[in-house]
């Protein structure tokens, strides 16, 4: 397994640095907890992580490769996928024509075989089509598998959209507000999904998330930003007790 | 069909051996997994029931003790009982909705050694009871996810491992499973089913190998079934009307059981099966109608206008069909060309076309619906029984299908109508009692008969008509007699009714609490442009109201006898649950526990002068914490009555 660092990026949109010198390590095997206000930096952050935006200065390390130049189909070959905080999905595909479509980076076969769709083509068809029906299983999407996505609750979106970063088999998953917009009953079952990635499929995970109750409860680590700057790092109790970061969430007096 | 009577000296895990030696090859159990059906042979069925049996036997399992089984259907709950009835133990099921405390007291009485859990949700409820079981020596898993943290512990097990345990037995020892196989006895008992428990804690019925055989046999007597047939096993498993299919029905026929892939799938999963026959209890029949209704509302206007005039037909030719009397050939003509253009293409959309015949038990069922299915081409028929005698004794023949009625006595069953109206039965099926409770088993069995608890009577054509439970009974204020049960399944048969509750024992007139249906109602207030929020806003439109004001008006005109009539009603601003303790696991109203909980909105009921009334809603979720919410009911009046 891999860890992830960020050195000393700053990513500026004209006069404005959205990053400055921001540094990060990210431990294998882990929940990492990126948290602040709005306008904070979290989403450019995984926007360079992935490959969307490049910092001007600084690099992003993922092993040994660098991926601070990388695109984001690079970054998905490197075994790093994103779900959205936005969904984004196709709204007119079935829950698993999304899925199956996410794995195309993993078909193999020519366009001959695709037209004939015998020996290699079917067999990677059907690999692929397991894989996905592993993925169905584990974010217990049975009862959509046939659904327009589209027609879909926000909350079954939200899952679908983790699912769909999970079939390419990541080892860096990294999670956008997950939770936003869902009822109490959706956000436990997406945590519980969460721990079960982190547990089951051994996969490192990044979440950028605003319930500060579901972060502290289940991140291993935890990085908070303010106007593009980290104030603040460590396990969830000494982030909790940082003096920067609740005067970030609570004011000065 | 050949003589199959020799199949009742059997026990259940020696007739499955009977299967794999007459049919090993043969499809036994479906199961869809990972979007696939997987199928198991009966060899292969019978190859799990070893490792199992002989695993158990490792683990310490004995002759006699009990196993008890909470979960989804899946096929490893069969190889689980099964496993253990062949080496002599007790297989019991539990509820996969019960609460962690009811556990507790289920497993204490049960006296239960081992448990087998379908996920980490049933195991952990396993774990927070802990130290109040202290005779559990193992908790047997099927699916290993979640399940790191347990799994240095001990106290539980992987059902791979105890597959592998069980093989390894096998392969240094091939003639001991046979043996175990060999010493059941017919009149063993191999299951405890738990009782509804309408009141207090479900009682275990003790339930012997012959039992379930021999109610296999008799029902097939009557309906034939092939080996080729398929069934949809999506009843929970500790309900004896699942058991009745899975132990007793497949058993003596062989046909197929198919698994769905989550309890949510399963009217996909139904779909893609076309069963050939299937039981299930009321509450299914109404949602597949409200269904239907919903999708012909939706279609577009040509499907709507075949519909309302075929139905009509339909409903004309199924008194026909159902009453077996020859129908006059135009209308035969008409009843033919609606099946064809629409009812056809409709029941296959919803799975039923290959259906022979579908049941309905564990409680009433309005007799409009059977006219509804009747008309529609389902062949639905009553069956009447209860957890005692194997779920089932009198049931409706083909061409004789009263809907006031539960159908006749099966072959080999004897019926009785005591002096106070209860319900008596007599057969090979009847239990031997209740597990150590020897003070319920004389009341239950007393006088060699069973004792059902329900008041009935048999009619002029020798068929059984169930009143309703004997303490259910309600006598108005003059000693009228009256139905409750009979009066909700009246209501309930509007679509716009999920649920109903009368009362009116001893008072003057009958009154009920309504649960309007939130699909239904939801869907028609959209169309009629009416916002609202939550169920509990729902429930108080006044336009809502009116609605169900006309329902009841309409059900006022048509009943039998004037002291039936609804005066006055309430919709309830919140839908009864089973984790609520206002339903029973099988669905059925614990009315005396409703009626205490509302005592408030009945006094309300009784009171005319009472127009509107602050009331705290109480909700419990299901994590134990509880809200509440203070909100308006309003009760309603019928004029003219």
């Amino acid at each position: 397994m891999k860890s992830l660092n960020v050195k000393n990026i700053t990513l500026s949109f004209g006069g404005l640095d959205a990053l400055s010198k921001v540094s990060m390590t990210i431990e294998p095997g882990l929940i990492t907890s990126i948290i602040g206000p709005n306008g904070a930096g979290k989403t450019s952050i995984l926007n360079c992580i992935s490959g969307f935006y490049h910092p001007a200065r600084g690099e992003i390390v993922y092993g040994e490769k660098d991926l601070t130049h990388s695109s984001p189909h690079q970054v998905t070959k490197m075994g790093i996928a994103r779900a959205f905080q936005n969904l984004e999905l196709f709204g007119g595909l079935s829950v698993l024509d999304n899925l199956l479509l996410a794995r195309h980076t993993n078909l193999k076969y020519n366009f001959l075989h695709a037209v004939l769709y015998f020996g290699k083509a079917s067999r990677i068809e059907a690999e692929n089509r397991a894989y996905v029906e592993n993925v169905i299983d584990f974010m217990e999407l049975e009862p959509y598998r046939k659904s327009i996505v589209g027609n879909l609750s926000y909350g079954i979106q939200k899952r679908v959209e983790v699912a769909r970063a999970l079939t390419l088999d990541p080892e860096l998953l990294l999670l956008d507000e997950p939770m936003a917009g869902m009822n109490i009953e959706e956000k436990e079952d997406i945590v519980r999904f969460t721990m079960d990635i982190k547990q089951e499929r051994k996969t490192t995970i990044i979440l950028v998330e605003h319930d500060l109750g579901v972060v502290m409860d289940i991140s291993d680590q935890i990085y908070v930003l303010d106007f593009g700057q980290v104030i603040g790092s460590g396990t969830p109790e000494e982030v909790a007790s940082n003096p920067k970061v609740i005067e970030a969430y609570i004011g000065e007096d | 069909m050949d003589n199959k009577e020799h199949l009742q000296e059997l026990s259940i895990p020696q007739l499955l051996r009977w299967r794999v030696q007459n049919t090993g090859d043969k499809v036994a159990l479906r199961e869809k997994d990972f979007g696939c059906w997987n199928s198991y042979t009966w060899s292969q069925y019978y190859d799990h029931v070893r490792k199992v049996g002989l695993g158990l036997n490792k683990v310490g399992v004995k002759k006699n003790d009990i196993i008890a089984l909470i979960g989804d259907n899946i096929p490893e709950m069969l190889f689980m009982a099964l496993g253990a009835q062949s080496i002599g133990a007790i297989s019991a099921g539990i509820y996969q909705t019960t609460m962690p405390a009811e556990i507790a007291q289920l497993l204490t009485y049960m006296k239960v050694e081992v448990i087998f859990c379908n996920d980490q949700e049933q195991v952990d409820k396993i774990v927070e009871i802990r130290d109040q079981v202290p005779l559990l020596k193992k908790v047997i898993y099927e699916d290993p996810r979640g399940m790191r943290d347990y799994k240095t512990d001990d106290w539980f097990m992987f059902i791979e491992d105890l597959y592998e345990i069980g093989e390894n037995i096998h392969s240094e020892k091939p003639d001991l499973f046979e043996s175990f196989v060999d010493e059941g006895k017919p009149d063993d008992t191999c299951h405890l089913c738990l009782t509804s428990g309408t009141t207090g804690l479900p009682k275990g019925t003790m339930l012997t190998h012959k039992n379930y055989i021999s109610m296999g046999l008799q029902i097939t007597q009557v309906d034939a079934l092939e080996d080729t047939d398929e069934y949809v096993s999506f009843l929970p498993f500790a309900w004896i009307g699942e058991q009745m299919n899975s132990f007793g029905i497949a058993m003596s026929t062989g046909i197929t059981i198919n698994f769905p892939e989550s309890v949510e799938t399963a009217m996909e999963d139904l779909k893609e099966i076309g069963p050939h026959f299937m039981f299930g209890a009321p509450r299914i029949y109404e949602t597949i109608r409200s269904q239907i209704w919903l999708k012909i509302d939706e279609s577009y206007w040509l499907n709507r206008v075949l519909y309302n005039y075929f139905i009509k037909v339909g409903e004309k030719s199924a008194t026909y069909r159902m009453t077996g009397k020859k129908m006059p050939a135009g209308l035969k003509f008409k009843s033919w060309l609606g099946y064809q253009i629409i009812f056809r293409p409709l029941i296959n959309q919803i799975g039923l076309l290959r259906l022979r015949r579908a049941y309905t038990g564990g409680a009433a069922l309005g007799p409009e619906l059977f006219t509804f299915y009747q008309a529609i081409g389902v062949n639905l028929k009553q069956i009447y029984g209860q957890t005692e005698i194997v779920g089932i004794a009198y049931m409706h023949r083909d061409g004789d299908v009263r809907p006031d009625t539960v159908g006749k006595p099966l072959p080999g069953t004897q019926c009785k109508i005591s002096e106070e109206g209860e319900i008596l039965s007599k057969s090979p099926c009847v239990t031997p009692g209740y597990f150590e409770m020897p003070e319920k088993t004389e009341e239950l069995l007393e006088g060699g008969w069973l004792h059902s608890g329900d008041a009935g009577y048999i009619d002029e054509h020798g068929h059984l008509i169930v009143i309703d439970r004997l303490s259910d009974v309600m006598h108005n204020k003059e000693g009228e007699i009256f139905s409750p049960m009979f009066l909700e399944n009246k209501l309930k048969f509007s679509p716009y009714i999920k649920e109903a509750v009368i009362f009116g024992n001893k008072r003057d007139y009958v009154s009920s609490l309504i649960n309007i249906d939130p699909i239904v109602v939801g869907k028609w207030a959209e169309d009629k442009g009416i916002s609202y929020t939550t169920y509990m806003d729902l429930s108080a439109k006044p336009e809502v109201a009116e609605l169900v004001y006309d329902q009841i008006k309409e059900i006022n005109e048509r009943v039998e006898k004037e002291h039936f009539k609804i005066k006055r009603f309430a919709l309830l601003y919140k839908l009864l649950d089973m984790d609520d303790d206002e339903l029973t696991k099988t669905g059925k109203i614990r009315r005396k526990f409703v009626r205490e909980k509302y005592q408030n909105l009945y006094d309300a009921l009784y009171d005319e002068s009472v127009r509107e009334k602050e009331v705290e809603a109480f909700f419990k979720y299901q994590d134990g914490q509880s809200t509440s919410v203070k909100t308006k009911i309003s009760f309603y009046t019928m004029e003219g009555v």
